[in-house]
């Protein structure tokens, strides 16, 4: 047995994974029209390759990676291309995003496949093959694969993520347990790329099936690779928290596994990538769970760009949903709708009511009992947290690590005054963003305001000393005339004249302002007749009255001070 | 539009109150079986002013009634504090007592959550120093076979201020033991001479001792039931009972057994009641560790060196005032930043 290590915190949430695996996977219908969003991973938005009105086919590639953190987006199915524009998606944010839609033609044509023997390709190469084929990962956090193959320092160990930690999700235990032998065959060219000695399969010991199904294809392919179950513990499938189970390493804060020699992929990661070297197919489907208030919980392998509401109404859509949810109910995200497109991130959608999950009370103020002390897996002092941020005291919160908080949402699971903690930490988060931006902005903008004043500066200094090397020329070439025609006289100073003239515009000036001054002095105020002094005195007696009565309804008006 | 986590499972706060709440019933017991039903009537007392003058500060304050009132939390003030209180008082004592607990020491400090001292053990404070002469008449346990009132008068007492007749307050009540250790020692007895006074006890003080006892059980109940941590009361019955062994060690005749210490006066409610006010107590583990530590120490020079027979209270008023500071100066390291740390 290997020694496993634990982590602080933790808890242990009614899984729920049980409904949504007594079906196999299912392949979702080939939906009418897709909305394939161009911000599916984590970095910058791909930019558009394609027209509207183009015909496109399956696996095409239509948006291109911007910058060295970005992802392609290839076409899901093949079609025309209907229209390119903003579209509410699955985002935090629930801010718009540039969206292809996609009019399937049914056909399903493939476009060329490029299948690559990764025994043949270098690190470098393989990370440009799964570029290419738009490859993130899969366990919910959608970074670029091909950004997590570099690397500073060797890379020991290769941790294979099946943890799946969070309730109601399974469509990582579905895919283990139905495709091992490819996602096996993933993490072989993962370990191909990284070079990597021992490759370690994280899964939680609430699935033996997937363990046992892991375990069998591991030998069937007679590879080093090693499965071990860690106890079923939330959030245990957060990446920096399975390497310390797995290898009792701590991922030093701000630091990538990478600089300790670890790197951690998701396994329906390892299974696209399989389909991306081995059949050429870039990542156009995924496994998703559909769950929660429908009549069949349980997983699709569905195009990305499908609705969900399509993919709900295959699961029987029941009655009383009101809100869906987008991840697990721990770290979640609730959709604008129904209508929004599955994208790569999509590990599950639940069809959730008030019956699964109750609305929480009105919190009530804290009392510092530390529960979320207690189950903070970043050990942090959540209630510390909390307290800055709702005084809006965000440099102490810095300063009290809020950016190592992982959101998971232990903390509010058991918190005794039903306090919304990690809404808390991400306006927070979200403020000190917004703070540091403007700050950047600020210091741009000085920056270029002294730089402006600075060539200013410059510009006269340079007029100024080009006057004085003219004048000095002049002066010599004086000199010089003078030395040769001693006889011819000397011509008046040009600089006194100079001034003269000077002098006298701004005694001209200064005369005409004057002049003008005194034209215009007669105001309407002045030289007014007895009737219409009399007349202002009526006007300004009424003003006064008003202004009276103004003040009495204002004094009467004004709110009672709240407490 | 809130975001996740959707699913929460907490014990709420006022489940955490009302476990305390059953906590203290033992050691309640345990006193009535002992001192009577007097306590009873204190308790009650304390309860609605409690939460009338709760309800009246929230009204004030613009605040919901009806979360704040079911919270449990004035309940459990009231309830500390007349368990500090001598049963056999005017009524108007613990009135007064639990009124400034909730209205100044919590409702104006801004409620639940927000107080900086345990609201309790305010309000006893303000009993002490302004009605030393009510706060020293203490029911003689019953085991003590003296003249005993019934409830009935006793409630003539409490309400009416008036006593049988031909009996006198004195006759009915004492110091506590804490209280008569002192003045005997002063008077030059030896602490073997003052243990062999009837009111004794195997332990402490006759009665009062199981009362203690009973407040342990229920502060068990507690630790087991992870309502509180270990920290607060172990440290500080740990620091009491080292301190007073060290001086008993150094000198039995002038300086009591350490156990002593333990079931004497309000050491045991306070462990397990008072210091571990959540609220009022630090949050780090180490800072419950020096403020448990802190309320130990101070808990036993009072009660040797200075001039209250108790001190349960001032401690945990001087170590409230500690809370910032020692919350600030013991953040634990976290995750992945354990070696920046050390």
């Amino acid at each position: 047995m290997r020694q496993l290590y634990t982590f602080h915190g933790g808890i242990h949430p009614p899984t729920n994974k049980a409904q949504s695996t007594t079906q196999p996977i299912a392949y979702a219908p080939l939906p009418a029209e897709l909305v394939i969003s161009l911000h599916q991973h984590a970095g910058e938005v791909a930019k558009p390759l394609v027209e509207v009105g183009e015909r496109v086919l399956k696996g095409q590639l239509i948006g291109a990676p911007v910058s060295g953190f970005s992802a392609a987006i290839h076409a899901p199915t093949s079609g025309t291309v209907a229209a390119i524009g903003l579209q509410i998606v699955a985002h935090p944010s629930s801010l718009p995003e540039l969206c292809i839609t996609l009019q399937a033609d049914g056909k399903e044509e493939w476009a060329a496949r490029h299948p690559v023997d990764f025994r043949t390709l270098s690190n470098a190469e393989l990370q440009s093959h799964l570029r290419a084929q738009g490859v993130v990962g899969l366990g919910g956090a959608v970074f670029p694969s091909d950004m997590k193959l570099r690397h500073s320092i060797p890379v020991e160990t290769l941790i294979m993520n099946g943890a799946e930690c969070e309730p109601y999700i399974t469509c990582d235990d579905m895919l283990m347990r139905e495709r091992a032998a490819e996602i096996v065959r993933g993490t072989e060219i993962l370990r191909h790329a990284l070079n990597t000695k021992s490759v370690l399969f994280g899964i939680e010991d609430n699935k033996p099936e997937a363990i046992a199904a892991m375990q069998q294809a591991i030998d069937d392919s007679s590879l080093p690779f090693e499965v071990v179950a860690v106890p079923t513990l939330y959030p245990g499938g957060s990446a920096k928290h399975l390497i310390k189970v797995l290898t009792g390493l701590e991922v030093p804060s701000g630091k990538l596994p990478t600089d300790i020699g670890v790197q951690c992929f998701n396994v329906g990661t390892a299974y696209s990538v399989k389909r991306a070297c081995d059949d050429g197919e870039p990542l156009i489907a995924r496994v998703v769970t559909v769950t929660g208030n429908v009549a069949q919980p349980r997983n699709y392998e569905a195009l990305i760009g499908t609705r969900f509401a399509e993919l709900v109404s295959a699961s029987g859509a029941l009655p009383g949903t009101d809100r869906y949810i987008m991840g697990g109910p721990m770290m979640g995200l609730e959709l604008p709708g129904a209508n929004v497109p599955l994208v790569k991130a999509s590990n599950c959608l639940i069809a959730a009511s008030d019956a699964l999950f109750p609305p929480q009370p009105a919190p009530l103020p804290c009392i510092r009992c530390t529960r979320c002390v207690g189950v903070c897996p970043a050990e942090l002092q959540p209630q510390d947290l909390y307290w800055f941020a709702q005084s809006n005291n965000f440099g102490k919160a810095q300063e009290w690590n809020l950016f190592d908080c992982i959101e998971c949402g232990a903390c509010a699971y058991v918190c005794p005054s039903s306090i919304p903690l990690v809404h808390y930490y991400r306006y927070a988060k979200s403020e000190i963003r917004a703070r540091d931006q403007e700050k950047r902005a600020a210091d741009l903008a000085r920056e270029r305001h002294e730089f402006r004043q600075l060539r200013i500066e410059r510009e006269k200094q340079e007029k100024a000393n080009r006057l004085a090397q003219k004048e000095r020329a002049a002066t010599t070439a004086n000199a010089k005339t003078v030395a040769e025609t001693a006889s011819v006289p000397t011509p008046a100073k040009p600089v006194v004249t100079v001034d003269d003239t000077q002098q006298l515009r701004i005694n001209t000036a200064l005369e005409r302002a004057k002049a003008q001054a005194t034209a215009a002095r007669p105001k309407n105020t002045d030289h007014l007749t007895p009737e219409q002094l009399a007349e202002i005195a009526a006007i300004e007696a009424r003003r006064s009255h008003i202004h009276d009565i103004a003040a009495d309804t204002g004094a009467d008006d004004e709110p009672p001070k709240q407490s | 539009m809130l975001s996740s986590p959707f699913l929460t499972r907490p014990l709420p706060v006022n489940q955490i109150m009302l476990r305390v709440l059953l906590a203290l019933l033992p050691g309640i017991a345990l006193y009535v079986w002992y001192f009577g039903p007097a306590i009873l009537i204190s308790l009650m007392l304390a309860s609605l002013t409690a939460l009338a003058t709760e309800a009246l500060m929230l009204k004030l304050r613009a605040r919901p009634l009806k979360p704040f009132l079911s919270d449990n939390s004035a309940l459990l003030t009231a309830w500390l504090l007349a368990l500090s209180v001598p049963p056999l008082a005017p009524w108007w004592l613990v009135v007064i007592g639990t009124a400034f607990a909730i209205v100044v020491a919590k409702q104006l400090y801004g409620g639940l959550g927000n107080n900086p001292f345990n609201p309790a053990m305010i309000g006893y404070a303000v009993l002490i120093i302004s009605f030393p002469h009510e706060m020293t008449h203490w029911v003689s346990p019953q085991s003590l076979g003296g003249v005993q009132l019934s409830f009935t008068e006793q409630m003539s007492y409490i309400f009416l201020h008036t006593l049988p007749p031909g009996l006198t307050l004195d006759a009915i009540t004492m110091s506590t033991p804490l209280d008569t250790l002192k003045t005997q020692l002063h008077l030059g007895h030896s602490v073997g001479e003052i243990r062999e006074l009837p009111i004794y006890g195997r332990l402490a003080g006759q009665g009062s001792e199981m009362v203690a006892a009973g407040f342990a059980i229920g502060g068990i109940y507690l630790l087991f039931t992870r309502i509180i941590s270990w920290h607060l009361p172990l440290v500080y019955l740990g620091t009491l009972f080292v301190m007073a062994g060290i001086f008993h060690l150094f000198d039995p005749a002038h300086y009591v057994a350490p156990l002593f210490h333990w079931f004497s006066g309000a050491a045991m409610i306070g462990a397990f009641f008072i210091l571990t006010d959540p609220i009022s107590s630090p949050t780090t583990a180490k800072g419950k560790i020096i403020f448990a530590a802190g309320a130990g120490m101070l808990t036993y020079l009072v009660r040797v060196f200075g001039g209250f027979p108790d001190s349960v209270a001032f401690a945990t008023i001087l170590m409230n005032m500690c809370v910032p500071i020692i919350d600030a100066y013991t953040q634990p390291a976290i995750f992945g930043r354990k070696d920046a740390h050390k």
